[in-house]
Parts: C-alpha cells; structure tokens; sequence
C-alpha cells in the first residue's frame, strides 16, 4: 500500500508532516516502549507524537491529525492494534500503520496483519527495521 | 588526569562485567545507541523509568498469585507485559525468568509459577543494585572529566 499524498498534510499543530520530514505517530501502553521508540524515531529525523492507547490513535485521528506512519502496538487496554487498525482503515486512513508486537506466533501476526496493517515486526523497533519504511515512504513523497 | 583514567576503567569493566554475567543482552547497547549530548542520560532514564513501571506489574502478579483460583490467563497476561518492559531495558536474566514462568502458567502449574516469581524478583532487585552502582560510576566519570 502506498501513502497517498493526502496523508502528508497538516496544520503544524497536530504535527502531521512539515517540511519533508516524516510524521509518525507511537502508538503503545507501555511507557518505556514509548519513550525508546521516540528517540529512536527521531534519531531517525523522524516527528514524533505519542498515543497510550488504540482509542487515544483513534481520536487523533478523529481530531484531524495525519501521519505518515503509524507504529501499532497489538496488546493495549480500551482499544487494542488490530481494533485501532479497523477503525483507522474505516475512517480511510491511508497511512502506513505497521504493527509493533511482542508476540511472535505466526497466527497472532496473520490476524493482526488482517486488521489493515502494511508490516508487522516483533518488538522493539530498530533502526534495521526503520530504514527500509523511511525509504519507502519517502520514495513516494 | 589518572583519576579520571582509574574511573573511566572502572565504569568499562563494570559494564563489560554486567554483559559477561548475562545481567545484560544486546537491548541495553540500542539503548546506548540512542544517547547522545541531546540526551546524555538517556539510558539511567529509560532503566528508571522501567523500575518504576514494572513495581505497577510486579504487585499485579503478586496479588493474581494470591488470588483463589488463581487466573492463569490474567497471569500470563501480566507477566507477557512484565517481559515485554523486561526486554526493552535488555534485562537478560529477567527475560529468561520471565519465560520459565510463563511455561508453567501455560501449565497451570501454580508452584512452579511462585518458585520462579521469587526468583524473578531475586534478579529484578538484583539487576537495580548492580545498574545503580553502574549510573553512579558513570555519574562520577563524567564529573571527573569535567573536573
């Protein structure tokens, strides 16, 4: 799935991309996941927000904020990854949402996979993983 | 100068120490990776923030042990998350708990999973001790540089 050019827009405020800088939203419960994948991220040149849950993601969303690339975490309370994913699909979020899971049983990843995601990667993120996304998403920028 | 030198040695042998033992795996490294002038205490921040998080966790699974019966699922629900904190601060030992104790939730083997929390909260405890004495040293290196 490509990122449509609609997705790279924003108000500044909502942090979606600005300038050619990708815009990436964490979306994760476990606060130490959240602040490692943030700096690794941004490390990266990345722009980084943050959300603690699916419904957090959602409601960004919602509220008008767009992403290049959404990290999704699958286990989180009130709403989990693949109820996040559905829901972002649904409201035609077009983003790259790449799932970010602990889990590593082919099953788990297949479902999750399903809700909508462009990739899966078993936790944690680095820069190995991160890399071939920022060359995908910026050769169709 | 050579005081420096004494404590920069110091602060590298404890830290290849602390890999040797298996305290410690690859993780702590991408840890170190991301610190930098930006954030020169990247790391003692992200194992603080670990410590304080996962007590949330550690009391979780203490009182689901205590409970009759005991939820097995909830159980491996709590300790899948206390691994997944565990691992991102390359806590090895802790890991390696963490995953016999969810083989005998799996079981349902409910002494199997005490023995091992006991022990899990053995290199939790232990890990703190080691990593504070090792954030103090680096604490004192970089003071000594910039003595």
């Amino acid at each position: 799935m490509n990122v449509s050019k609609k997705t790279v827009t924003g108000d500044g405020t909502n942090n979606s991309a600005t300038g050619n800088r990708i815009s990436v939203l964490v979306v994760d419960d476990d606060p130490i996941i959240r602040t490692i994948h943030k700096a690794l991220l941004r490390r990266s040149g990345m722009e980084v927000e943050v959300a603690a849950d699916g419904q957090q993601a959602v409601n960004l969303h919602r509220m008008g904020a767009s992403y290049n690339l959404v990290f999704m975490d699958m286990e989180m309370p009130v709403m989990d990854g693949p109820q996040a994913t559905r829901e972002l699909r649904e409201m035609g979020v077009e983003s790259m949402i790449v799932g970010v899971t602990s889990r590593d049983l082919d099953s788990d990843i297949q479902a999750f996979m399903a809700a909508g995601l462009n990739y899966c990667f078993v936790k944690p993120l680095t820069i190995e993983k991160v890399i071939p996304l920022i060359e995908e998403l910026t050769g169709n920028i | 100068m050579d005081n420096t030198n004494q404590v920069r040695q110091q602060v590298a042998n404890m830290r290849r120490s602390l890999f040797d033992q298996g305290y410690l795996d690859d993780q702590f490294i991408q840890l170190e990776d991301l610190q930098d002038d930006a954030n020169p205490k990247f790391v003692e921040e992200v194992v603080t923030l670990y410590y304080n998080d996962s007590a949330r966790l550690i009391q979780n699974i203490e009182q689901a042990l205590f409970n009759r019966p005991i939820d097995f699922g909830k159980l491996d629900d709590y300790m899948h998350q206390f691994k997944g904190s565990s691992s991102s601060i390359g806590a090895k030992k802790v890991k390696i708990e963490c995953q016999q104790f969810r083989v005998y939730c799996i079981a349902g083997n409910a002494d199997g999973c005490s023995r091992t929390f006991q022990q899990i909260k053995q290199e939790y405890a232990c890990l703190r001790r080691k990593l504070q004495t090792y954030f103090q040293l680096v604490s004192q290196a970089g003071q000594a540089e910039s003595a």
